[in-house]
């Protein structure tokens, strides 16, 4: 279980109070007008910025003393999540090893996740030569490999066209039944909550608002 | 977890290293001039006249340069597409890889006394005019910084964008009232700026006062100070010289942060020509706004005339440098021993500059990016900028008073010559190095903190890739710069240690004029392959990508 316990935080004039316990399996739709904190909301959990007050725990152990990259949590960006430098292989082994060391049984790996998310060939592209959504698919898939049971979806779609858009809600869905991550997804579009099966959280006046 | 380097360490070894090389000398000043009469010293007419012309050379060079450069930018803006335009471009921003003494002989060659010019004025009958002096000073910079303020304003003409063109031509607006509501508008704003970027300049120059001002009616406080140093042995007149230098590059360097308009240095030049060709003869947005065969003449004169400025000194250097010494020149042992200093000083700054440059980055980027202390950030890395304030000689003077009590300081010349030059191209390597730094780390810091990527794993597999590019660039400029200079070297040089600018210096002064020329041949080309073979190395052919 995600524990948000009443977590507090100030920035300039903004403040937020959060107060909410999340299913380990459970899939989220984060909604609320922009400016209204719900990127803020993913970065104090995926530990980008530490909160005033309050605590994050997950099975009862608390989050905040991790560094990011330690917590038990992978993100899915609204843009860079890819190295434009790296290759699709390189970029998604970065999941594994920051080093890049990566040995035959991790390069397997590697190969069964692309596959997993249809990117069979790909492996020694450059980002730039790929589409909005199979970028997209790319970064994914180094969030599966990363085998972390919290995913936070920053507005995944955002930049996706529609059909595109249709067929990555496809693929997550697919994967999230077959992985079962907890879920937060941060979304302004509430048709996208309803295609991902999603329980709604409203983020309303720096509080979150949980809707039956 | 494992034992890390702190983020704060790379920046505080830096600014160790800074503040030695710099706060030391500039103590030993300070406590010499403590003892200065200065009732007398100010009261001296040798130090007023020398303060005058100092400012009025520095004024009347700045005014030169930037009505020289505005039509040449005009001309570029309103012909957007003739062939030799890029050409021409490029060319406007050699002006800073060239070494200034190198400049120097082929402006002689041209203007001085028995230069092109004079031989075809001779044709017509007419006197040579005179060179040596403040017209020497004036042209040399008019030629160094027409250029560079010409490919400035040029920038800010060429964001013009397209649909206020056409509208002009829409309205039959004509071209006097174009200049006055769109081009002047446009310009003024970079003017304050790029005036006192050319002022300062000019104001520091040394090595053109030193060679073309012609005796001391014609010298500035840099200058001075050399004198006072090598020659007269006078350390009070030194210290003096230098203290009122170092309180007026203060002003000038506050004067600049009001100003600020981000194009302190004009580094501008470096970033790659902008996709100028913003509309071919068919859909060209500016085409008929300057009717006429009137206009078609003006442009073209005006072009032919800046080009020439700049190109007839390159191309007198290249004719003079093939003579009859050029053979016994290049197997002459003082020019190996100073082509081989040359380069030895010209890499080893470049490296100790570029060290300094990526270590106080480091930290301000966490800093910056991580942290979110933007100012504190920035204020850091203005430390780069030191020498911009201690101009070389001041620098140099200090040094001299701090070191003379330890050490022959000609001996460790190329020590010192290594440090001041190291300094002199920090300003230019931070500038270039903070953009793409802090950019691609700003848009990625999420995904690095989330992947856990830092340290050495960082710098191979993330920076190195985005960065070599511009690493090469400040490297490249780095070397170019220190083998060029002639401003430290003068002050600590001597017939044991030269290099080849010292050494073009003392040929051009004795008259041996072949050889000097093939001199300056070699510099030019030592500097052209330098810049060359560094961004070849170091920048790999492979375009990183960083968007």
């Amino acid at each position: 279980m995600l524990e948000l316990d009443r977590l507090e935080l100030s920035i300039g004039p903004n403040r937020w109070e959060f107060d909410l316990s999340l299913d380990t399996h459970g899939v989220h739709a984060l909604l609320g007008r922009s400016g209204s904190g719900k990127s803020t909301l993913l970065n104090l959990i995926a530990g980008f910025i530490q909160p005033d007050k309050g605590d994050i725990r997950w099975n009862a152990e608390s989050l905040l003393p991790l560094e990011p990259a330690h917590r038990p949590v992978t993100s899915l960006f609204q843009q860079q999540n890819l190295f434009n430098h790296l290759s699709v292989r390189q970029n998604v082994g970065l999941g594994i090893d920051p080093g890049l060391k990566l040995n035959d049984r991790q390069i397997h790996a590697i190969q069964s996740v692309l596959d997993d998310v249809g990117l069979s060939g790909q492996e020694t592209k450059l980002p730039g030569t790929l589409s909005g959504g199979e970028q997209q698919r790319v970064a994914l898939a180094r969030s599966l490999l990363r085998q972390r049971p919290i995913l936070l979806l920053d507005e995944p779609f955002s930049a996706l066209d529609a059909q595109t858009r249709q067929e990555m809600i496809t693929l997550l869905r697919q994967l999230i039944d077959r992985h079962r991550p907890c879920v937060i997804m941060v979304t302004h579009d509430e048709d996208d909550a309803i295609a991902m099966q999603a329980e709604v959280l409203r983020l309303v006046d720096g509080r979150v608002v949980r809707e039956a | 977890m494992s034992l890390r380097w702190p983020w704060w360490a790379s920046a505080t070894v830096a600014l160790a290293l800074i503040a030695a090389m710099t706060l030391l000398p500039l103590g030993a000043m300070l406590r010499e001039a403590g003892v200065i009469d200065w009732k007398a010293v100010t009261n001296d007419t040798y130090l007023q006249r020398v303060i005058r012309f100092s400012l009025y050379q520095a004024f009347a060079s700045t005014a030169l340069a930037l009505l020289s450069a505005i039509p040449v930018a005009l001309a570029l803006s309103h012909k957007p597409s003739f062939p030799g335009r890029a050409l021409i471009v490029s060319l406007f921003s050699l002006s800073l890889v060239i070494p200034t003494i190198v400049a120097i002989f082929g402006i002689v060659a041209v203007f001085g006394r028995t230069g092109w010019l004079s031989h075809i004025l001779a044709l017509v009958d007419i006197e040579p005019l005179p060179f040596y002096g403040l017209p020497g000073i004036l042209i040399a910079h008019v030629f160094f910084n027409m250029p560079l303020a010409a490919r400035i304003l040029l920038n800010s003409l060429e964001s013009i964008p397209a649909d206020n063109w056409r509208l002009c031509r829409q309205l039959g607006m004509s071209p006097w009232a174009i200049f006055r509501h769109l081009e002047w508008h446009r310009m003024k704003h970079q003017l304050p700026a790029l005036a006192l970027l050319i002022f300062t300049l000019c104001f520091t120059s040394f090595a053109i006062v030193m060679t073309l001002g012609g005796g001391p009616r014609s010298t500035t406080i840099e200058v001075a100070i050399y004198q006072a140093l090598r020659f007269d042995f006078d350390i009070t007149l030194a210290v003096a010289l230098a203290c009122i230098q170092l309180l007026i590059c203060l002003s000038l360097m506050a004067l600049s942060t009001l100003l600020r308009h981000d194009n302190t240095m004009g580094f501008d030049i470096y970033k790659a020509p902008l996709k100028i060709n913003s509309g071919t003869h068919e859909n060209n947005p500016r085409q008929g706004l300057w009717p006429g065969a009137a206009w078609h003449m003006t442009h073209a004169g005006v072009l032919l005339f800046s080009t020439a400025l700049v190109v007839t000194p390159l191309l007198a250097l290249l004719v003079s440098s093939f003579n009859s010494k050029t053979l016994s020149v290049l197997a002459d042992t003082t020019t190996l021993s100073a082509l081989s200093n040359t380069l030895a000083v010209a890499l080893s700054a470049a490296c100790l500059s570029v060290a300094l440059g990526l270590a106080l980055l480091q930290s301000t980027r966490y800093l910056r990016i991580r942290l979110a202390r933007e100012r504190v950030g920035q204020w850091v890395q203005l430390t780069g900028n030191i020498i911009l304030v201690l101009p070389p000689l001041v620098l140099g003077t200090g040094l001299f008073l701090l070191l003379r009590p330890l050490a022959d300081v000609f001996s460790i010349a190329l020590t010192l010559v290594v440090m001041i030059n190291s300094l002199m191209a920090l300003p230019f390597v931070l500038r270039i190095l903070d953009a793409p730094m802090m950019n691609a780390a700003h848009a990625q810091d999420r995904l690095l903190r989330s992947l856990g990527i830092q340290g050495w794993n960082r710098w191979r597999h993330i920076d190195w890739p985005q960065l070599r590019k511009p690493l090469a660039l400040a490297l490249a400029l780095a070397a170019t710069l220190a083998a060029g200079d002639l401003s430290a070297i003068a002050l600590f040089g001597s017939e044991r240690v030269r290099t080849l600018p010292l050494l073009l210096y003392q040929r051009m002064g004795s008259y041996r004029l072949e050889e000097a020329a093939v001199t300056a041949g070699i510099l030019l080309l030592s500097c052209l392959c330098l810049f060359a073979i560094i961004q070849w190395i170091v920048g790999g052919r492979e375009h990183a990508r960083t968007r």
